[in-house]
């Protein structure tokens, strides 16, 4: 971009992004056109939804671990929050609202709940740098996901029961619902997740990230990650920005976790989905697509999503084929090596083509 | 460092559009093979819109009937999805070298899904591309909802074979072969107290698990009609299930005669080389998880001796179609068959006599030949390996006795 002959020069910021907003879009439209002619097998076409959620947490984490330079494992625990907050909502107000707007409202409960969740986490955790930080995290993560297990929660016509115990201690009426049943979970949440809904919910998401790191917000956030002492004598407020940083990150994975719960009609916190395995997938997501690279953690996001169920005709073998799979992928696109000769690849096949210097 | 990054995002964003279009391609073939049989999903008067449009692809216009089956045959569950598959292709060979359902052989397809909610949804969709018509799953009891769901929406025949929890059929195409949670709670509650075993009694059980605290709820509920005393209740979870004196210490000291563990084998194998180590000998009592805790490795099987159990299946039955099963799975695949593989062999024999009542062809779509199925299921009658007449409510539930059994010698013995 170093020409400057054209009045409607983006500056390369800019167009980065819009190339990110395009590919969404452009896989937004694909898929639309696919499914329009029917040509979609009902394998992806249930995975559009779980692929929107996977990118939104991606993406969400990329923004702690990335620009914020604090490595959390204890994302899938904000997920999880979000996901029985907005479940809950749901239970309650269904059929006492429209659905688009219940649906809406669950949402918006969804990440202000989980933000809520990472203020109150952040204060304590951020006090802490590097590896330190990275365990306290994980352990949030499990205290989340352990005590939605023991909480109960049931209506009757008296009110709301809670009980840490079991549901029979709730006592609850003759006409009573238990919507929180402890390890059971909330079962039968209204299908509202849609791949509109989760496209739209991802752009929303791309549009508060990319713009908080190209504001001045941003800018020092990035500070304290690439120098901690410099960025505090220069007067940014360190605690500020990094809980500013951590709770929109935390927000955001409540909303993925919102759409999470409104896909499937059970919603149980088990270690797969809300333990610390689902949280270290996240970051292996953000790692594969590039540390504090918004777009790279889409595209891994997508890939990695898809090929455990691309590769069913393996049977068993599949889970041994995608851990290789994984590995080759980190080291081709990561190892210093690898790099080199793609370098060298890059120099010999294609130094013909014009490639624009200075363009991330 | 930057410039190749273009390089890489464009591998990886063409890696997936690739992968969209083999997605596209497995659905192109059976949109071509569903185009031949549109008078038959049209013929699917009460079909929904949803599941006629996903009738198509559920008919595969082949001269087989496609039966699906969903579970975990990875991960900490495997041991029931593995079981559940074996069972069921055991069954599926049977029925297919005696002459299929009405002449017709079957193709059974198994997939996997981690004992995850979602992952049963996309084994679900992968089975549907394949051209299932019904299905035999999911194995456990979240999965089963979450795919009871999809099938309700598809209108596909859902026969789950362990599935426990009260929302497994909370539609009216789904079915089941094992008892009901809350069923299994509350009949050993009642023969607790009918049988007069026991007037004080302490229960543990696994608050992280659904199959475990569902049995354990209905069990306290019914309880307060029953002439015995719960004195200590105190739960696990996944997190602490190895060492559990303290639960058995508190049994203990409330003067329990009677221990009830709604839990599966592993655990109350522990609990009762702890219970024998604390030198505490009441009476356990258990349900169907606790069958095949006499094959549990290392463990001393006289410390089972008394146990009781209400099962619906024992491996070492007398009758001669368990012997069959039993000796036949050993062959087969080298180990005796659980409780899973029971439910999952009369789950195929179920559908197998209800097929032949409805007259289900390989040409029905999946709406048509559900609508038939479901027709059909309450008015079969079944002798399978868990219960002998069984008979299936259009609610979806199995009508069947469960049997208590006792270890005696190192052997279930009915009482």
């Amino acid at each position: 971009m170093n020409k400057k002959n054209s009045k409607f020069q983006l500056n390369k910021t800019t167009k980065s992004n819009f190339i990110t907003y395009l590919l969404v879009i452009a896989i937004y439209l694909i898929v639309q056109i696919l499914l329009a002619g029917g040509h979609m097998s009902s394998l992806m076409e249930g995975l559009l939804v779980p692929l929107c959620i996977y990118v939104m947490l991606a993406v969400s984490l990329n923004l702690t671990v990335g620009i914020l330079g604090e490595l959390s494992l204890g994302h899938a625990g904000f997920m999880c929050v979000g996901a029985f907050s907005g479940a809950f909502f749901s239970k309650c107000m269904q059929g006492a609202m429209p659905d688009g707007i219940r649906f809406l409202l669950a949402l918006m409960i969804g990440a202000v709940v989980a933000g809520i969740f990472g203020i109150l986490i952040g204060i304590p955790v951020l006090r802490l740098k590097g590896d330190y930080l990275a365990i306290v995290t994980l352990a949030f993560g499990e205290i989340i996901k352990n005590l939605v297990n023991v909480l109960y929660i049931g209506r009757d016509k008296n009110g709301f029961h809670f009980s840490m115990k079991d549901s029979i201690s709730l006592h609850l009426e003759e006409d009573g619902e238990v919507i929180i049943n402890g390890a059971q979970g909330i079962t039968g949440t209204p299908h509202d997740a849609s791949f509109t809904v989760g496209i739209i919910l991802i752009l929303i998401s791309l549009a508060i990230i990319l713009n908080l790191i190209h504001s001045r917000d941003g800018r020092a956030i990035m500070s304290i990650r690439d120098n901690r002492i410099a960025a505090e004598s220069v007067g940014i407020h360190i605690t500020k920005y990094k809980l500013m940083a951590f709770s929109i990150s935390a927000a955001i994975a409540g909303v993925a976790g919102v759409l999470y719960a409104h896909n499937l009609s059970t919603l149980t916190a088990l270690p797969k989905n809300f333990g610390y395995n689902m949280s270290i997938m996240i970051l292996v997501y953000v790692v594969l697509g590039g540390i504090g690279n918004i777009r790279g953690s889409i595209i891994s996001a997508v890939v990695l999503t898809l090929l455990p169920e691309l590769l069913r005709g393996l049977s068993d073998y599949r889970m041994l084929i995608y851990a290789i799979v994984l590995i080759a992928m980190m080291l081709l696109n990561w190892s210093p090596k690898a790099i080199e000769w793609k370098e060298r690849v890059r120099e010999k096949y294609f130094s013909g083509l014009k490639f624009k210097k200075g363009v991330k | 460092m930057k410039k190749y990054r273009k390089i890489i995002s464009a591998v990886m964003a063409s890696a997936m559009v690739a992968t969209l279009f083999a997605g596209c391609g497995n659905s192109g073939d059976s949109g071509s093979s569903s185009a031949d049989n549109t008078a038959a999903a049209d013929n699917a008067a009460d079909n929904t819109a949803a599941g006629g449009e996903t009738a198509a692809a559920g008919n595969n216009g082949g001269t087989t009937i496609k039966i699906g089956g969903v579970g975990p045959t990875t991960g900490s569950a495997a041991v029931y999805g593995i079981a559940v598959q074996n069972a069921a292709q055991l069954a599926v060979d049977e029925i297919n070298a005696a002459g299929g359902i009405n002449g017709v052989q079957i193709e059974f397809k198994f997939e996997d899904d981690e004992c995850d909610a979602e992952k049963s949804v996309n084994a679900y969709n992968t089975l549907k591309d394949w051209g299932m018509q019904m299905l035999v799953g999911a194995v456990t009891s979240g999965c089963s909802v979450a795919v009871s769901e999809k099938t309700a929406e598809d209108n596909m025949f859902q026969l789950t074979p362990s599935g426990s929890s009260v929302d497994c059929v909370k539609y009216d195409n789904s079915f089941r072969v094992c008892f009901s949670d809350p069923n299994q709670g509350m009949a050993s509650a009642k023969y607790i107290g009918e049988n007069a075993i026991a007037s004080s009694v302490a229960v543990i059980y696994d608050s992280s698990d659904i199959y475990s605290s569902g049995i354990y709820e209905k069990f306290v509920a019914e309880a307060a009609n029953q002439p015995f005393e719960i004195v200590s209740a105190e739960a696990f979870t996944a997190d602490s299930k190895t060492d559990f004196s303290v639960q058995l210490q508190k049994a203990k000291d409330a003067g329990a005669e009677l221990v009830f563990l709604p839990i599966y084998y592993t655990e109350a194998s522990l609990i009762l080389s702890q219970s024998s180590t604390l030198g505490y000998a009441p009476i356990f009592f258990g349900c169907d998880g606790l069958d095949g805790i006499l094959n549990v490795e290392n463990f001393d099987t006289s410390l089972a001796e008394g146990v009781m159990l209400l099962t619906p299946f024992a491996a070492d039955a007398q009758d001669e179609l368990t012997q069959n099963f039993v000796s036949a799975y050993k062959e087969k695949f080298g180990d005796t068959p659980n409780q899973f593989a029971a439910d999952a062999y009369d789950a195929v024999y179920a559908i197998k006599a209800a097929g032949e009542k409805a007259g289900i062809t390989p040409d029905m779509d999946m709406s048509s030949m559900c609508e038939a199925m479901k027709a059909a299921m309450p008015q079969i009658s079944l002798d399978g390996l868990t219960g002998v007449g069984m008979t299936w409510d259009a609610s979806g539930e199995p009508n069947k006795d469960p049997k208590a059994v006792k270890i005696t010698d190192g052997a279930y013995t009915a009482m």
